[in-house]
């Protein structure tokens, strides 16, 4: 997905986001790799996983599975609350469930509003967070931070 | 022209025309004088040569089309299905069978079928072979113009007898195709065609409709009337291309005419017709044939799916259940009587799509069994033995997964048992047993489970040879085997390393047996057992899950997690207090009928948080195995047995140690299934 929108800041074109709140902070990932938001329902947890993956859960059905985007993120812990959202991204077949505090809004964001996570990474860029991100989206001051989900979905290696 | 998007299709299709041709020389061999088989052996081959041609597979074109050279000799009687031919025409269908998996596999072609061309021409001509000559019923080259030779009618005749009338003359045309001519029915189309325009077509043989399914071999016969010259007709014909020559006989109508009268009354035996008609005489037992062949036809009237699309559809009425559950729970606490009746009907209705899904799944196990009569005719002859196999229960249905795999077992156990069960005719006579073997296969439903079992009349398995075998190859020792009775030695067969044939033959005893039949068993969720009198036979007895997709399982709760574990592997569950808890070198056990058991805490094996204390003293323990080891595993709550359909984790959580995969219960929730395997390890 970085590679997308590299490209894309090159060419100028609009991105649609799904935008959603992890504590104050907003994020944003590519609309395309949005399947659903649902509300949080039973999570089941599954033994013998990393800590920031919550388990399963039902999906009309089939089974999928679930991760603590703030876990997983690094960033501190909340409860859950009336907001919270699950939100289902599939990438490279894998369709997985992201919980968010809040689901905001859809946004559209010019490429040439978007800098490249270096911009924020002061000087420390081998910052083991700094690789979820992709870049960060400019709008009117608002920051929406871009996540690189094949990162974020590439647990399978973590996962113990 | 780009076959290889049919290649799928046509390779399914010559599998089940090549068992088709097997099944049907099986009956032949019983029947040899069975028309309505005869005719259905030569379509499916008939089918096999049209399609392998088209694809271009010139091989089994070739062998398909000597093959019906014999097949139609002995179509038209004038060869008879002894067992040579039988046997030649078996070792064709092996050779096809060989040629269409290497074409599935993608490899060469090439089998040398030279041999069975050869062995069939020599057939064909009506060589002697072993035995019963060929009847010379009638000289094929010489084409008699007697009236029942062309099967003519009465109203034939009276057209006939009005054309010579009116000035024309009657002639019987024997066309013949070019060899390898491939459109047949499109040629004596042309020749129709070519014929109605100088005359009038009366009559052809085989009948119009075969002309049309290219059901006759290179040359067919036309009675035509006209009033063009002789060889008018002959001339025209051979103007139409791959028509190789065509014979042209004045029928003499008077004579017929007179023949036709003096042959009324007889019972008409028209050997060289062959038109399709079945003779009136058929009697019950070919009607009973008839009957299943129409049956057979029927059945085969169905659809391939994906059986991705029939998961995904069963997912959906999973889901289905789920939303009506919920409707119902809203149904009760708002007091709507008026939605809990709707939903009623509702769950009616969905329990039957349910079942209904699950069936559309299930394959009958005939699929499996049919390739057995095969399989004991041609080992009974290598062995020597006098066998006659048996089979009930063909309808029996099984998930597809399941019957994928149940196969090599099978053969296993029936080759076990024509090799070490059935005795040579000569020993059964001495042993005052009828000559011939009896072995059965039978398959029938049992609650919810599939029993198959496999039975002899043979010499049984005797336990104190088992014994000392066991023991020499250290399998057991002596004073395991002194401990046992005779059913627990004879299960000793079950054992890895066990092999009790005195001598090695090609069929079985090659020292991987039983054990690995009873391994693929239970990796299908089944069990198997033996029971077995020396000198009376034995049974080997299969209980199998009706489908590895949905199970009957134990729900369990720690805390305040719930999870499955298949009943299959449960072996009982049983309430203990603390103390009933003893260390052995630090590992927990508990003593269950004078046996030691070691036992697993769950909450504490899989990292359960901890959110309540429990209240009571009492641990309730579900004891489980895997073949003999047995384990006790300690959890909070027994919820009750429930049917659960398995659903993998993905791709991200796979691997997971302990889980086997997850389930969505009745609620909503996902509840994970222990593999109880890894659990014990």
């Amino acid at each position: 997905m970085g590679k997308v929108d590299n490209k894309d800041a090159g060419a100028n074109r609009e991105i649609q986001m799904v935008a959603f709140k992890l504590n104050r902070e907003e994020y944003g990932v590519s609309i395309l790799h949005v399947q659903e938001i649902k509300r949080l329902t039973d999570i089941t947890r599954v033994p013998f996983t990393s800590d920031f993956f919550k388990g399963v859960m039902n999906l009309r059905g089939s089974v999928l599975p679930v991760i603590d985007l703030k876990k997983r993120l690094g960033l501190p812990e909340a409860e859950y609350t009336d907001d919270t959202r699950i939100v289902i991204v599939k990438v490279d077949e894998i369709s997985i469930g992201m919980i968010v505090d809040a689901v905001t809004e859809v946004l559209t964001i010019d490429s040439a509003h978007i800098d490249t996570p270096k911009a924020i990474s002061d000087g420390d860029s081998r910052s083991e967070n700094t690789k979820f991100i992709s870049g960060v989206g400019n709008l009117e001051n608002r920051l929406v931070i871009m996540l690189n989900l094949n990162e974020i979905v590439g647990i399978s290696g973590d996962a113990k | 022209m780009d076959t290889n998007q049919y290649m799928e299709m046509f390779l399914e299709e010559s599998r089940e025309h090549l068992q088709s041709l097997n099944e049907c020389l099986l009956e032949l061999e019983q029947n040899p004088e069975d028309s309505s088989v005869l005719n259905e052996i030569f379509r499916s081959a008939h089918t096999i040569k049209g399609m392998s041609a088209t694809m271009g597979f010139t091989a089994i074109a070739e062998l398909t089309h000597e093959m019906e050279n014999v097949l139609d000799l002995l179509r038209k009687e004038q060869l008879k299905a002894d067992e040579d031919i039988v046997d030649t025409i078996f070792k064709c269908v092996d050779a096809l069978e060989q040629m269409v998996e290497n074409i599935g596999a993608g490899e060469d072609v090439s089998v040398d079928v030279s041999v069975l061309v050869k062995k069939l021409n020599a057939i064909a001509n009506g060589e002697p072979t072993a035995a019963a000559a060929p009847k010379p019923v009638a000289e094929k080259a010489e084409k008699s113009l007697e009236a029942d030779a062309l099967d003519l009618n009465e109203t034939d005749l009276s057209v006939l007898q009005k054309a010579q009338a009116s000035g024309l003359q009657a002639f019987c045309l024997v066309v013949t195709l070019a060899e390898g001519c491939l459109l047949k029915s499109a040629r004596a189309y042309m020749v129709m065609n070519a014929l109605d325009e100088i005359g009038e077509v009366i009559k052809t043989i085989p009948v119009v409709e075969d002309l049309e399914q290219e059901k006759f071999e290179h040359s067919f016969e036309v009675v035509f009337v006209t009033g063009a010259e002789d060889k008018k007709a002959e001339e025209i014909l051979l103007s139409i291309s791959e028509i190789e020559k065509v014979e042209t006989k004045a029928i003499d109508i008077n004579k017929l005419l007179g023949e036709n009268d003096s042959a009324k009354g007889q019972v008409p035996v028209d050997a060289t017709a062959a038109t399709d008609k079945p003779a009136a005489k058929t009697d019950d037992k070919k009607m009973a044939n008839a009957a299943t062949h129409d049956k057979k036809l029927k059945s085969g009237q169905s659809v391939r799916v994906d059986i991705e699309k029939l998961d995904s559809l069963m997912n959906l009425v999973g889901e289905l259940v789920i939303n009506k559950t919920r409707l119902e729970q809203i149904g009760i606490t708002h007091r709507l009587p008026e939605l809990v009746e709707t939903i009623e009907q509702m769950d009616r209705v969905t329990t039957d799509l349910q079942s209904v899904v699950m069936k559309v799944r299930m394959v009958p196990v005939g699929q499996v069994f049919n390739r057995f009569p095969r399989m004991v005719r041609d080992l009974a002859k290598e062995l020597n033995k006098e066998i006659n196999l048996t089979v009930e229960g063909e309808e029996t249905e099984l998930d597809r997964t399941v019957i994928d795999e149940i196969g090599d077992p099978l053969v296993h156990l029936i080759r076990n048992s024509l090799d070490h069960g059935v005795e040579h005719p000569e020993d059964r006579v001495a042993k005052g047993k009828p000559r011939t073997g009896e072995v059965s296969l039978i398959a029938r439903h049992e609650g919810n489970n599939v029993i198959i079992m496999v039975t002899d009349d043979g010499k049984g398995i005797n336990p104190e040879v088992i014994r000392r075998k066991a023991v020499e190859k250290g399998v057991v020792t002596q004073e395991e085997v002194n401990d046992m009775d005779d059913a627990d030695a004879v299960r000793l067969v079950f054992l890895p390393g066990f092999s009790t044939a005195d001598v090695i033959t090609d069929v079985s005893g090659r020292g991987v047996g039983m054990d690995v039949v009873r391994s693929k068993i239970e990796a299908l969720g089944g069990v198997i057992d033996v029971e077995t009198k020396v000198d009376e036979g034995s049974v080997f007895k299969i209980k199998l899950p009706l489908t590895l997709a949905i199970i009957q399982a134990l729900l369990i709760k720690v805390q305040k997690e719930t999870y499955a574990i298949p009943l299959g592997s449960i072996d009982s569950t049983i309430n203990i207090t603390p103390d009933d808890i003893k260390t052995v070198q630090n590992r927990e056990v508990i003593l269950l009928r004078g046996q030691i058991i070691p036992i697993i805490r769950l909450a504490k094996m899989l990292n359960v948080p901890q959110t309540q204390e429990k209240s009571s003293e009492d641990l309730f323990v579900v004891v489980v195995h895997i073949g003999d080891r047995k384990c006790g595993i300690i959890v909070d709550n027994l919820i009750g047995q429930q049917e659960i359909v398995i659903k993998t984790l993905g791709k991200l959580l796979a691997g997971i140690k302990v889980i086997s995969g997850a389930t969505v219960l009745g609620n909503g929730q996902v509840a994970l299934i222990l593999d109880v395997g890894t659990l014990m390890q």
